[in-house]
Order: structure tokens, then sequence, then C-alpha cells
């Protein structure tokens, strides 16, 4: 629809990090590679899609941060050194950090369709997915959600064994 | 929008439970009609098939996280190999990792398929008193991925305890995905037809761990899964030639202790890291059998036996009160 592509239509370029497995450094390659686009002079945004584990939000240090509207959606959380990384996780609608996301499927995925079309990513050079292990409804909403976007690519993470 | 944001917020109260479809969560959750119209809730009938089929388990631990890769699937069939060293003993390891199921390759079962009975689907035996079920059984081959939604895994899982014939166990231990989603939730429901005697939680030391782990901790408390412990693994390790001892994921905040402290958990044991451990795991064989005189070995040893105590003595205190 309209209202979906004009969310993402200043994105350039959208990253998804994936793997399958756990604990192999998805949401630190994701967080290194947003700081050093940034780094570069890039506009750059994260989504961190992982509902149940979101590590986005410690790894840069705003874990109290929370989340305020504007007229077109949602507003990202503003990280990094010159505040200039535009970042939505699960973790800032949390009203304590230590409560568990206990949500089947079709929950998570609605909330996944509102990452998307109801934040107001602005213009970035590169959005970066984080994704948490697995390939099931986080992942399958995820393409879904971004398919009439310009998705470049994805980059797998793993470790030797 | 304020209100979505909202809805987003609350939890869903289990499509299985009373209150599906009609909790202030529900609201706007596109399951809703679905769970309000009693579809998806718990059929009498279905829990009467599983209450049978489990009768002949005495104890059920569940192997949790909230995060990925620390060590749940090495634990869970360690903890398996170590109860099933007991002869007398017979143990069931379930692996109910729909997306990567790891359980076979670490039990040295990769390839092996599962067979039909007039009982039931069968096992695949490692020993003859240690059998196992895995996802990963029913692959035509190793790497095909299962790019399941929530609802179809939850019917794979119900079948794997519906269907399985196990036959009489003395310890199922079953091996879950990260999270606290669909799979726990549904573990914990179906598993209600018998006893589950607790949780072992698995962590690292490392804050990014302990944050998913503080949420299944949580988790258990919420659904009244008593918490048998936690194990912290890959904390420090010991260099073999100069036995220096460095801490590869720094408990920058307390690590698993501090944690435990502060949740009022047990604390079941720190393993170290020990590289023979991922060389075990991907080689099929028991770590605890190829590398006996590890540090690593005697920590599983220690935790695995006070598991057993725990299981034994929850049994006892059950036996008084009936």
């Amino acid at each position: 629809s309209l209202a979906e592509r004009a969310s993402l239509a200043g994105v350039r370029h959208i990253v998804l990090v994936l793997s399958g497995k756990g604990g192999v450094g998805k949401s630190t390659v994701s967080t290194e590679l947003a700081l050093a686009l940034r780094h570069a002079g890039k506009r750059v945004g994260i989504l961190d899609v992982d509902l149940c584990g979101p590590s986005i939000p410690r790894m840069l240090r705003v874990q109290d941060s929370a989340v305020h509207q504007c007229d077109s959606g949602w507003v990202p959380v503003f990280v990094g050194q010159d505040k200039a990384i535009a970042l939505m996780s699960i973790g800032f609608l949390l009203e304590r950090p230590d409560d568990a996301v206990v949500w089947r499927g079709p929950k998570k995925n609605a909330l996944i369709k509102q990452f998307v079309t109801d934040v107001a990513w602005g213009e970035l050079d590169f959005l970066i997915v984080d994704t948490p292990p697995g390939t099931s409804d986080e992942h399958i909403s995820t393409v879904e959600a971004l398919r009439p976007h310009q998705l470049l690519g994805a980059v797998l993470v793993t470790t030797p064994q | 929008l304020a209100a979505q944001l909202s809805l987003s917020l609350a939890e869903c109260p289990g499509t299985g439970s009373a209150q599906a479809g009609r909790a202030a969560a529900c609201q706007g959750c596109p399951n809703q009609g679905l769970c309000a119209a009693g579809a998806a809730g718990p059929d009498p009938a279905e829990a009467a098939e599983l209450r049978a089929r489990l009768r002949a388990v005495r104890h059920t631990v569940l192997v949790l996280s909230g995060k990925g890769g620390v060590g749940k699937s090495t634990f869970s069939a360690l903890l398996a190999h170590g109860l099933a060293a007991d002869e007398t003993k017979q143990v069931a390891l379930l692996d109910i990792d729909i997306c990567g199921p790891s359980i076979p390759k670490i039990m040295g079962l990769e390839g092996e398929q599962v067979h039909q009975s007039g009982s039931g689907w069968s096992p695949v035996y490692v020993e003859e008193n240690l059998g196992v079920m895995s996802v990963g059984f029913l692959l035509s081959s190793p790497d095909d991925a299962v790019i399941w939604r929530g609802p179809k895994k939850n019917g794979l899982i119900k079948q794997f305890l519906r269907d399985v014939d196990w036959g009489e166990v003395d310890y199922l231990i079953v091996d879950t995905p990260p999270g606290t989603s669909d799979e726990h939730l549904s573990i914990v429901q179906y598993l209600s037809a018998t006893r589950i005697d607790g949780a072992v939680i698995v962590t690292t030391p490392q804050e990014v761990s302990l944050q998913d782990v503080r949420k299944e901790i949580n988790f258990c408390r919420k659904v009244k899964l008593p918490i048998i412990g936690v194990v912290e693994n890959m904390s420090g390790f010991v260099c073999p030639k100069c036995k220096n001892e460095s801490q590869i994921f720094p408990p920058t905040t307390g690590g698993a202790e501090k944690m435990c402290q502060n949740l009022s958990v047990s604390l079941l044991g720190k393993v170290p890291l020990d590289p023979q451990i991922g060389k075990s795991c991907d080689s099929g064989q028991s770590f605890l059998a190829e590398a006996p005189e590890s540090p690593a070995t005697l920590s599983y040893r220690n935790i695995i036996q006070r598991i057993q105590e725990y299981c034994e003595q929850h049994h006892l205190q059950e036996e008084k009160i009936m």
C-alpha cells in the first residue's frame, strides 16, 4: 500500500542480519556494522526484530530510553556518539527491562509489521535489521513486510563449529 | 496509534487459557476471534490422551535460556548422558527446537530416521536406556530449513508428546530453542498433563546473556514453572599449557552468581570453557566420556548430581503429600 511504501520510502538499502543459530554475534555484528557505516558518513537506522531477546538497546547504551510519537508514526530512538543512528526495538516498549515478552506468533507478526509501517524512519542510506535465531514467525513476517521495498540482501553470521 | 502501542505491550494470556481471546491484551490481536471462539482452547480428549502417554514418565526437566548459543543443547545432551550412566534408569531426550535442532548431531545420531510401530513413533536410541526425538530425524536433508510459523511448530510438539512411544521413563529431558514464545508456552501447556519437576536455565557470564535470562526466569514464574537452578557456561577459560585463567566473557555485572542472588534462584554451578566441548558436540560424542579429567566435566557432573537430588527430593515430598 502507499502508506507502507511511504514509511520506508526514504531508505536506500535494507540489510538483514541473519543466522540460524543463536549466540553467534548477530546483534554484535548489526551494531558494529551500523556504527562503522555511520563513521563513514552514512545515514543509518537499526531495526531490532528480536522480540523475545532484544539486545541492541543495551549494546548502544540506551536501554532506559522511551519511544515517542509524531504525526508520521513512532519516532525511533537516536543513538551513537552523534545521536544520528535511528533505532527501534521492543526493548523501548517494555515497562521493566526484565519483563518477558511471552507472545505467540500472530502477536509478534503484528508488531513487526508495525515496526516497518508505523516508524518514521526518514531518509536513511542503510537500515540494518537484526533478527533472532531461527527461521520462523519473525523472519517470515519481516521479509513479507519488507517485500515492497529495496532489500539489498542478507548477511549471515556463524561461528566455526 | 497510542491504543495500538499499548496493545502490543500487554501479554498474551495463552491460546489455551480460560482468558484466551477475552483478556484486555487480546484487543486487536489478529488471533482474537479464534481464541475467543474457543477454537484454540485445550481439547479435553487431547489432554486425556497426553496424560495417558506421559503417565509412565517419572521426572521431567526443561532446559531453557532466554539467550541463544549459551549451551542449552550441549547441557541437555550431557544431562541425558550423565543420567543414563545408571543403566537402571530409562532416559528420554526430547528436542523441541524445530528451527535449529542440534540434538541429533550432538548425540551422534545424524542421518537417523524415525520409525513407526503399532504403539506410535519410536525414539532413536543412543543406548538401550537413552532414547532421543527431534525434528532433525524427520528432515530428508540436514540442511532443509523448517520455515514454520508458531501454530505448525506447536502441532509438531504436541505430536512428539502424544505419538512417541517413550515407554517407561525415569527422566524426560526437554531441550528448547532460545526465547519465550510458542514452543515454550506450548510445552508448558502440554506437559501440564504430567508433572514438570522444574526448569534448568542456562546462561553465560555476560550481561547481554543475563538480560535475556532474567526474562526467562520471569517467564517461569509467570507460568508457575519451578526453577531447579541456573547453570553458568563459558565461565572462564583455563589454558591447558600455562594453566592461566582468562575471562573470555567477563561477568561485567556480576555474572550468574549476582543474578541468582538478586532473583533468589539457585546457582547450580559454573562450567569453564573447554575447546574439547565444542569438538565433542561436533563429533557426536559425550564430552564427559571423552574428557573425564577436564574441570568442565567435574562441574557438569556436580550439576547433574544436584539436579538428580532435586528430582528425587521433589518426588519424595509429593509422595508424602499423597
